[in-house]
C-alpha cells in the first residue's frame, strides 16, 4: 500500500488501519472492526467459492436426465453441502459480518463496535464452525438436505450429520454475538446529534437483522441439540418409532430458518437504500416508511414459519393463518421497492457500477418477492411445494437479492475499505453478466417447477431436459460473472488508482474520513446536524461536495 | 410412457382441481406481470430521464416538499394489501377443495417406504409404484410411511401431500382424463429419492373393472378378510368382544362415532384414532376402561395396520352391542 510510484497527495493518508501494523498476528489478534471485517471477507469468500463449485457440479449432473455424472449419494451430498455452506456460512454472515462490521461504527461516528473482543470472538467461532463443516465434508459429507428433516436425519442416514450440526451450532453463536454487538453499538455509541431518524437506512436494516439473530438463532441451536440427542441417545423427539413427532422438527427448524431469510435480505435492503440515495443524490423517498418496513419485516417474519409446511400434515386451518400472515409480510417489502423507485424520480442519477448492481437487485427482488406471494397462496403452494419453482423463488431472493446487494455494497464501499478504485468497464460488465447469467439460470426453473419437476432429484424425466440445459448454461455465465469481481478486486488492491475520501460524492459519516480510514476511524469526533442523504447544491464544487455535517 | 406435457408452461390438467389451480396461478401471474412491468418501466424511465447531467448536480427532494407524499405511501400499501387478500381468499378456497374429499370417495391405501410406493385398492388388490383408477370417480388415498417422510405428488392433479410415519394423511382427486401421469415423491427421502417415482393410470371405469378382475388373488373384501385373520392371530378378539363381559371397548359400530375419553374429551374414532390405539393404547383411554392393553408397536407392520383398520371399519353394530354402547 505504501509502494505507490507517485507522491501521495495530502488527501491520501500516510497511515491507516491497513498499514498501522504488519504481520499475521496483527490480523489474527486485531480488535479493529475494520480488520475483522476483512477477516470475514476472506472467510465468506472461501465458503462462497466452495458453495459455488458445488452448484457447478450440481448443474453438470442435471444437464442430462439420467443420473450419469455422480452416484446418487454423491449428488445428495453435493446439494446438501451447497445449501449448508451458502446459507449458514455465506449468506447469513455475508453482509452483516463484512459490510456491517466495517461500516456501522463509521456510519454512526464511533471508534469501534461496543465489544471489540467479542467481535473477534465471533469471527473465531464462525471459523471453527466452518472448519467442523469442512471436516465433515472430507469425512463422508452429509446427505440430509440443508433442512435436516427428521426422522431421515436422526435415524436413517449414517453420514456426518453430527459434525455438520456441531459446525452450524458453533457458527450460530457467532451470529448471536454479532447481533448483540450491533444492537448495543447502535443504541449506545451514536455520535452527538445522530438521532434514530438520522441513521442511515443501512443501520436500520442491520438493527432489524440483529433482532432476528438474537431471538431466532437459539431455536435452531435447540433443534440441533434435539437431533443430536435422538441420534446418539435415542431420545424420541422426532421419530415416531421412538414415540416422537417428525413434524415437530419442522416447526423448530423453520421458526429460525424462515426469519433467517430476512437475516439475509434485510441487510441487502439496507445496502440498496444507501446506493439508491447516493447515486440519485437525494434523500430516500419515505425514509421512515423504509426504516419501519425493516422492523415490520423482522417482527412479522417470526410469525410465518408455517408456510413451509402447508402440505406437511399440519392442519389446513393452521395453513390459512400462516398464509394470511405471509401475505402481510409482502406489504413492507413492496413499500421498500416503491420507495426506491420513487427515490429515482427527479434524482440526479449516475450509472456507476454500484448503482447497476442496485438496479439488478430491484429487478430480481421484485420477481423473487412476487413469486413468494404465489407461494404464500395455499392453492398454488400445494402444487409447487418442493419443486424447482421453490428453488427458483428463493434463489431470486437470496442470490438475486442478497448477493446483488452484497456485491453492490462491496463495489460502493471498496474505495473506502481499500483506498483503491477498480476498473470501471470490467465492473459494469460484471454487473451485466451476473444479471443475465442469473436470469438464464433460474428463470427456466420457475417453469420446470410448475411443470412438476421435484427438487433434489438426481435424475428426472426426459421431457424436462431442455429447460435444465438452459439452466446449466446460465450457471456457466453466472460463474464467469462472479469470477470477474474476484479478479479485478484483487488486482485493484495493488494496482487500482488511489481513491479519494469521497469518490462518489455521497453523504454519510463514512465518507468524511479518509480512504482507507485511520485506526480510530475519525481524526476528530464527528457531530451530526442534519438528516441523512442531505445533499446541498454547491455551484462550483465537484465530487465530494455534499456534507452531512 | 407418462404423457409429455403438451403445453410448454403448464402441465397436463388431469382433474377439475388442476384447472382451478391453473386459473388461480394465471391470476397471480397477471399480478406479477403488472407489478414487475410497472417497476421496470418506472425505474428505466427515471434512470434515463433523470441521469446526471453535470457533476455538481443533485436530486430534488420531492418527499418533503410535497404534502401528498404520505398519501402515496398509504396508497401503495393499501392497494397491494387488498390484492394480496383477494389472492389469499381465492387460494384458500382452492386449497380447501384440494384437501377435502367429497363423501363417498373410494378408499385406497398408500404405504410409502424408501424407495417405493405400495398401493392397495378398495377390493384388496395391491400394486407397486402404479395406481390404476377409474375416470370420473372420486378417489381418496389414506397414506402412511414405514420410515421417513415422503410426499405424494402428481403434477397433473396439482397437489402434494406429505406421507408421514406417524399418522395417516389424505390425498384425493377425481381424474377427468384417461392416460398415464407422473407420480413423484415430493419430499427428499434419502439416496434413491429420485427413483421413488411411479405413474397414475386413469382408465375408463369399464376398463378399470376389467383390470381389477384380472387380478389372480383378492376379490371383494379381501383386505378386511385378512384383517379379520390378523385380529384373531394377534388375539385382539380375546378382549375386544361384542358382548357385555368385554374388558375392552366394543369395536362393533365404533368407527366414525364420537368416543369419550377418561378426561372427558371427545374424539372421533377415525383411521388415525384406531391406528394410534393399536400402537399406543395408553394415549387415549376410553372412559370406563382400564389401561390394560399392551402396545403393538413393532409387532405389526404398517400394511398389517391398514388391514386391521379396514377390518374395524367393517364391524357393524350388533343390536346388543349398540345398546351396550349407549
Amino acid at each position: 500500500m505504501t509502494s505507490s510510484p507517485n507522491p501521495v497527495p495530502a488527501e491520501f493518508p500516510r497511515t491507516h488501519y491497513l498499514n498501522a501494523a504488519y504481520g499475521l498476528k496483527s490480523w489474527l489478534w486485531t480488535r479493529d472492526h475494520k480488520r475483522i471485517a476483512l477477516l470475514y471477507l476472506v472467510s465468506v469468500s472461501v465458503f462462497f467459492a466452495l458453495g459455488g463449485l458445488m452448484a457447478v457440479l450440481i448443474r453438470m449432473e442435471l444437464a442430462t436426465p439420467e443420473g450419469d455424472f455422480f452416484q446418487p449419494d454423491v449428488y445428495n451430498r453435493l446439494f446438501t453441502m451447497h445449501g449448508v455452506l451458502m446459507i449458514f456460512f455465506f449468506l447469513i454472515p455475508g453482509i452483516p459480518a463484512v459490510l456491517g462490521n466495517f461500516l456501522i461504527p463509521l456510519m454512526i461516528g464511533a471508534k469501534d463496535l461496543a465489544f471489540p473482543r467479542i467481535n473477534l470472538l465471533s469471527w473465531y467461532l464462525y471459523t471453527i464452525g466452518g472448519a467442523f463443516t469442512l471436516w465433515a465434508l472430507l469425512h463422508g459429507g452429509v446427505d440430509t438436505g440443508w433442512t435436516f428433516y427428521t426422522p431421515l436425519s436422526t435415524n436413517y442416514v449414517n453420514t456426518a450429520v453430527l459434525t455438520v450440526g456441531v459446525g452450524i451450532f458453533i457458527a450460530g453463536f457467532s451470529s448471536i454475538l454479532t447481533g448483540l454487538n450491533f444492537i448495543v453499538t447502535i443504541h449506545r455509541m451514536r455520535a452527538p446529534g445522530l438521532t434514530w431518524f438520522r441513521l442511515p437506512l443501512f443501520v436500520w436494516g442491520h438493527y432489524a437483522t440483529s433482532i432476528i439473530q438474537i431471538l431466532g438463532t437459539p431455536v435452531v441451536a435447540i433443534a440441533i441439540l434435539m437431533v443430536a440427542a435422538e441420534r446418539v441417545l435415542h431420545i424420541g423427539f422426532f421419530d415416531p418409532k421412538l414415540g416422537g413427532d417428525p413434524v415437530l422438527f419442522q416447526h423448530l427448524f423453520w421458526f429460525y430458518s424462515h426469519p433467517a431469510v430476512y437475516i439475509m435480505i434485510l441487510p441487502a435492503m439496507g445496502v440498496i437504500s444507501e446506493l439508491v440515495a447516493a447515486f440519485s443524490r437525494k434523500p430516500i423517498f419515505g425514509y421512515k416508511f423504509v426504516a419501519f418496513a425493516s422492523i415490520g419485516i423482522a417482527v412479522l417474519g417470526f410469525l410465518v414459519w408455517g408456510h413451509h409446511m402447508f402440505v406437511a400434515g399440519q392442519s389446513i386451518y393452521a395453513g390459512v393463518v400462516f398464509s394470511v400472515l405471509s401475505m402481510l409480510v409482502a406489504v413492507p417489502s413492496a413499500v421498500k421497492v416503491f420507495n426506491w423507485t420513487a427515490t429515482l424520480y427527479k434524482g440526479s442519477i449516475s450509472w456507476d457500477t454500484p448503482m447497476l448492481y442496485a438496479l439488478g437487485f430491484i429487478g430480481l427482488f421484485t420477481i423473487g418477492g412476487l413469486t413468494g406471494v404465489m407461494l404464500a397462496t395455499l392453492g398454488i403452494d400445494a402444487h409447487v411445494h418442493d419443486t424447482y419453482f421453490i428453488i427458483a423463488h428463493f434463489h431470486y431472493i437470496m442470490v438475486g437479492g442478497a448477493i446483488m446487494g452484497y456485491l453492490g455494497g462491496l463495489h460502493y464501499w471498496w474505495p473506502k475499505i481499500t483506498g483503491r478504485m477498480y476498473p470501471v468497464f470490467w465492473s459494469k460488465l460484471s454487473a451485466l453478466v451476473i444479471f443475465i447469467g442469473f436470469n438464464v439460470t433460474f428463470f427456466p426453473q420457475f417453469i420446470l417447477g410448475y411443470l412438476g419437476m421435484p427438487r433434489r432429484y438426481h435424475s428426472y424425466p426426459p421431457e424436462f431436459q431442455v429447460l435444465n440445459v438452459m439452466s446449466s448454461a446460465g450457471a456457466t455465465i453466472l460463474g464467469i460473472g462472479y469470477l470477474m469481481p474476484l479478479v479485478y478486486f484483487v488486482w485493484s488492491m495493488r494496482y487500482g488508482p488511489r481513491a479519494t475520501a469521497n469518490p462518489w460524492g455521497a453523504t454519510g459519516l463514512e465518507w468524511q474520513t479518509t480512504s482507507p480510514p485511520p485506526v480510530e476511524n475519525f481524526a476528530y469526533p464527528p457531530v451530526v446536524t442534519a438528516p441523512p442523504y442531505t445533499y446541498e447544491a454547491q455551484p462550483a464544487a465537484g465530487k465530494g461536495a455534499a456534507r452531512v455535517v | 410412457m407418462p404423457n409429455i406435457p403438451n403445453s410448454p408452461l403448464f402441465p397436463e390438467q388431469g382433474s377439475d382441481i388442476a384447472r382451478s389451480v391453473d386459473h388461480l396461478m394465471l391470476f397471480a401471474l397477471g399480478g406479477l406481470v403488472v407489478f414487475s412491468t410497472l417497476i421496470a418501466v418506472l425505474v428505466l424511465v427515471f434512470m434515463v430521464k433523470y441521469r446526471r447531467k453535470h457533476e455538481g448536480e443533485i436530486g430534488e427532494d420531492v418527499y418533503e416538499t410535497n404534502p401528498k407524499s404520505q398519501i402515496l405511501e398509504l396508497v401503495w400499501s393499501v392497494i397491494p394489501l387488498g390484492l394480496l387478500l383477494i389472492l389469499f381468499g381465492w387460494g384458500t378456497k382452492v386449497f380447501f377443495d384440494q384437501n377435502r374429499p367429497p363423501t363417498g370417495a373410494a378408499q385406497y391405501w398408500v404405504t410409502g417406504r424408501q424407495w417405493m410406493w405400495k398401493i392397495q385398492h378398495p377390493n384388496g388388490r395391491r400394486e407397486i409404484n402404479e395406481l390404476h383408477v377409474p375416470l370420473g370417480q372420486a378417489v381418496q388415498l389414506r397414506m402412511i410411511s414405514e420410515d421417513v417422510i415422503h410426499d405424494f405428488f402428481v403434477p397433473a392433479f396439482r397437489i402434494h401431500v406429505d406421507v408421514l410415519p406417524s399418522r395417516y394423511t389424505t390425498y384425493w382427486f377425481k381424474a377427468t382424463k384417461t392416460g398415464e401421469f407422473h407420480l413423484f415423491c415430493g419430499q427428499y427421502c434419502g439416496t434413491e429419492h429420485s427413483k421413488m417415482v411411479g405413474k397414475i393410470v386413469v382408465m375408463e371405469p369399464r376398463a378399470y373393472e376389467a383390470w381389477l378382475a384380472g387380478e389372480p388373488a383378492g376379490g371383494a373384501q379381501a383386505a378386511a378378510a385378512s384383517g379379520e385373520q390378523l385380529f384373531v392371530a394377534k388375539a385382539c378378539n380375546t378382549c375386544h368382544r361384542p358382548d357385555s363381559s368385554a374388558r375392552a371397548p366394543i369395536l362393533n359400530g365404533l368407527f366414525g362415532t364420537q368416543v369419550t375419553l377418561q378426561d372427558g374429551t371427545r374424539v372421533t374414532a377415525d383411521e388415525n384414532y384406531v391406528r394410534e390405539s393399536i400402537l399406543n393404547p395408553a394415549a387415549k383411554i376410553v372412559q370406563g376402561y382400564q389401561p390394560v392393553m399392551p402396545t403393538f408397536k413393532g409387532q405389526v407392520t404398517e400394511e398389517e395396520l391398514i388391514q386391521l383398520v379396514n377390518y374395524v371399519k367393517t364391524l357393524k353394530a350388533a343390536d346388543g352391542a349398540a345398546e351396550a354402547r349407549k
